[in-house]
């Protein structure tokens, strides 16, 4: 029974399907189950077999554009009562994204934001057009393991290095991961400008973000 | 004949410009300037918290204002192209940030002197009617780059120019680098040497960016080339249809604004749609359905009779490799057959991430066979065989015939020795190099026989005063790209 409620959880993920992730949910709490049980259980296994799928090409972005939906609205039932019960999710990280000043367009980096928060990590999405020292400002405001900066124009990409050398002005090059996306930007250009890491696309990201988080993000 | 291509019937044309007309009205359109917005409310549309509402009638008048045909000019003042019914041109694609190294066949971000070399190749190949600001120059300030890299192609080319501003501050300096070209603001409206491409921001925004510089283009009375891009499924409906839909109502809208600032001011159906990659979140410009968006887009601004202009022959691939030459030459070929009057992206690799001169000249080859193609079946003699036949009856020795010698140059299009049409010899094994090896020799071959221009007057003069102030501002000490002797030559002769 406890088996197959979990399954369904999964299922209800792996389908994108967010009013039966929520309904499950809620069942989960009814029949006695612990919220980090459903949570961790349940409806994470969900997410890893959606990158699993995704990597295999059997599911597509809109595929996990939905699964994340899916994962928001179960997680919006199970956190209150998880709070409730004096717990809380463990944070995988705290990641900070924008996309470079001058540049409008956001939906890669929305997507990163999306999946990660799906996947534990608290995400601060600063929006399109953010200039290098808001980066700076808000990577000390939220004490951000990683920062991903994004661009999707070529004119834009220099950006991506600007707020590098403005965090290095501020002296949190070594307490802060850089991430850089979007899509004229290759990892031979991450290394150019001293990125730490580079996605080449939104899961791709979240598997970097994990993998940085890893290596211990505050090594350097 | 001309063989023609269309992908829209008519009926779905009336369907896809409906649409485009509701959209205009409800959601309206995002419009970033005080000054748009005026515009457009002068015009009738109705403002509501920075969104323009544009009712169907000021859309269509707008439409009606636009010049059917125009054209660009060389420094010679020949009109070079035309814009306008079914003339197509090609320049090279633009603001690549790498270009190919075709020794290490690895990106590396651009240089001055790699525009140089491209702007050289580009302006002794005549399947390119037009030169672009290709790259984006990383040895020069970012504040100035746009305006230097306009400065480059000026000093190595007499062709025209498909250009754009990367800022507001930088595209009064541009205008003021053409005046100069031009020897006065009059010459370079009677005759333009450069367009401007400008670029709505999906879905149905006109950033104040955007919006300043279609007005200030459209007073100045310089060419406005207006590229609309929906991502189909990301930045735009997932159905090409509806992604046709968004392009036109952004372009029809951008329209509005424009000519409302200036009646009759030249303006281009542009774009560069394209679908969105549901598994890397890209652009594939290769793609079968951005071919299919850009040449239906195109369509229906034709079907308003108005001068066109898309992104084709660039590549996804990362080298110029078969897949390139498959991805390209489809476009271009189909984009030649669909009439639309500047075809900008070759030379393009990696979904526009990357420029390579060797693929610009193998784009040159298939260039010439799609022109080749809509120049069609032509009919030179009385008969079409029967009075040859008379002539060499069953002997057949067509090659003997006066006709064969005054027409086949006609008949037959020659490529460059890029293309490999030898027969090869008996017994010889291995072929000696491919394409690209072909390209890259070609290459050499092409910036050999570039050959220093000549000026008229003190343009040259004018031009590099123009520059220099701005290159000094953002600090540069030299003019990159532009050797020091030259410059020592030209200020000792105007000394002089």
């Amino acid at each position: 029974m406890r088996d197959e409620a979990l399954r369904a959880m999964q299922a209800s993920i792996v389908n994108g399907a967010p009013e039966t992730a929520a309904v499950l949910a809620q069942d989960a709490l009814t029949a006695g189950f612990e919220p980090l049980d459903a949570i961790n259980l349940g409806f994470v296994p969900g997410m890893h077999a959606v990158g699993e799928q995704f990597a295999q090409h059997t599911l597509f972005l809109p595929d996990m554009m939905a699964s994340a939906e899916a994962m928001r609205a179960a997680m919006q039932v199970l956190e209150p009562e998880l709070r409730k019960r004096g717990g809380e999710r463990p944070n995988a990280g705290t990641v900070v994204l924008g996309t470079t000043k001058g540049d409008i367009h956001e939906i890669g980096k929305t997507l990163v934001g999306t999946l990660l928060t799906a996947h534990g990590f608290k995400v601060h999405d600063l929006g399109v057009d953010v200039a290098s020292d808001v980066f700076v400002a808000n990577i000390l405001k939220t004490g951000a393991d990683v920062v991903g900066i994004s661009a999707l124009l070529t004119t834009t990409m220099r950006g991506q290095k600007s707020v590098i050398e403005a965090i290095e002005r501020a002296g949190l090059r070594a307490r802060v991961k850089v991430i850089v996306g979007g899509a004229p930007v290759s990892r031979r250009w991450a290394e150019e400008i001293g990125a730490d890491g580079y996605g080449q696309d939104a899961a791709s990201a979240v598997e970097l973000v994990k993998g940085l988080m890893h290596q211990g993000v505050h090594a350097g | 004949m001309r063989p023609n291509l269309a992908v829209l019937d008519v009926s779905l044309i009336d369907r896809i410009l409906q649409e485009a007309f509701s959209l205009l009205m409800n959601p309206g359109v995002k419009v970033g300037t005080i000054e748009a917005a005026e515009l457009l409310s002068s015009g009738g549309a109705r403002l509501e918290n920075g969104v323009a509402h544009i009712p169907e009638w000021v859309a269509r008048r707008a439409l009606q204002s636009v010049p059917r045909e125009f054209y660009l000019y060389d420094r010679g003042g020949h009109a070079a192209v035309h814009y306008g019914g079914d003339d197509v041109h090609f320049d090279p694609g633009s603001s690549c940030l790498s270009i190919l190294d075709p020794d290490t066949l690895r990106p590396r971000l651009a240089q001055s002197r790699d525009l140089v070399r491209l702007i050289q190749v580009a302006e002794v190949l005549p399947q390119y009617a037009a030169q672009s600001t290709a790259v984006v120059c990383n040895d020069v300030p970012s504040e100035i780059g746009d305006l230097y890299r306009l400065f480059l192609v000026l000093w190595y080319s007499h062709k025209p120019v498909v250009t754009g501003a990367f800022s507001t501050s930088t595209l009064q300096a541009m205008i003021d680098l053409l005046v100069a070209d031009s020897g006065g603001g009059e010459a370079l409206k009677w005759k333009p040497r450069a367009i401007f491409d400008v670029c709505p921001s999906p879905p149905l925004n006109w950033t104040d960016f955007a919006a300043h510089n279609l007005v200030v283009l459209a007073r100045a009375g310089i060419p406005a080339e207006l590229i609309s891009m929906p991502l189909a499924g990301a930045t735009g409906p997932v159905t090409l249809a509806g992604s046709i839909v968004q392009h036109a109502a952004e372009t029809i809208s951008g329209i509005a604004i424009h000519q409302l600032a200036s009646p009759g001011a030249p303006v281009v159906w542009g774009g560069a749609p394209a679908i969105f990659d549901m598994r890397s979140g890209g652009t594939p410009m290769g793609a079968i359905e951005t071919v299919m968006l850009d040449i239906a887009c195109a369509q229906v601004g034709k079907s308003l009779g108005l001068p066109t202009h898309t992104y084709l022959v660039a590549s996804d691939s990362k080298l110029a490799d078969a897949q390139a030459g498959m991805e390209s030459s489809i476009s271009a070929v189909l984009g030649t057959l669909a009439g639309i009057n500047m075809i900008s992206g070759a030379g393009m690799l990696d979904a526009l991430a990357c420029h390579s001169i060797e693929k610009l000249v193998l784009d040159a080859e298939v260039i010439a066979s799609a022109q080749r193609m809509v120049a069609g079946i032509g009919t030179p003699t009385e008969t079409l065989a029967t009075s040859m036949f008379a002539q060499v009856g069953l002997q057949g020795e067509f090659l003997k015939l006066k006709e064969t010698r005054q027409l086949f140059r006609g008949e037959q299009h020659f490529p460059s020795s890029v293309i490999d049409r030898s027969t090869r010899p008996e017994g010889e094994g291995e072929v000696q190099g491919d394409a690209f090896s072909r390209a890259r020799e070609r290459v050499q071959e092409l910036l050999a026989s570039y050959s220093e221009l000549e000026f008229p007057g003190q343009t040259r003069s004018r031009l590099q005063e123009s520059v220099s102030r701005a290159a000094e501002r953002a600090g540069l000490v030299t003019l990159p790209g532009i050797p020091v002797n030259e410059l020592q030559r030209m200020q000792g002769s105007a000394a002089i």
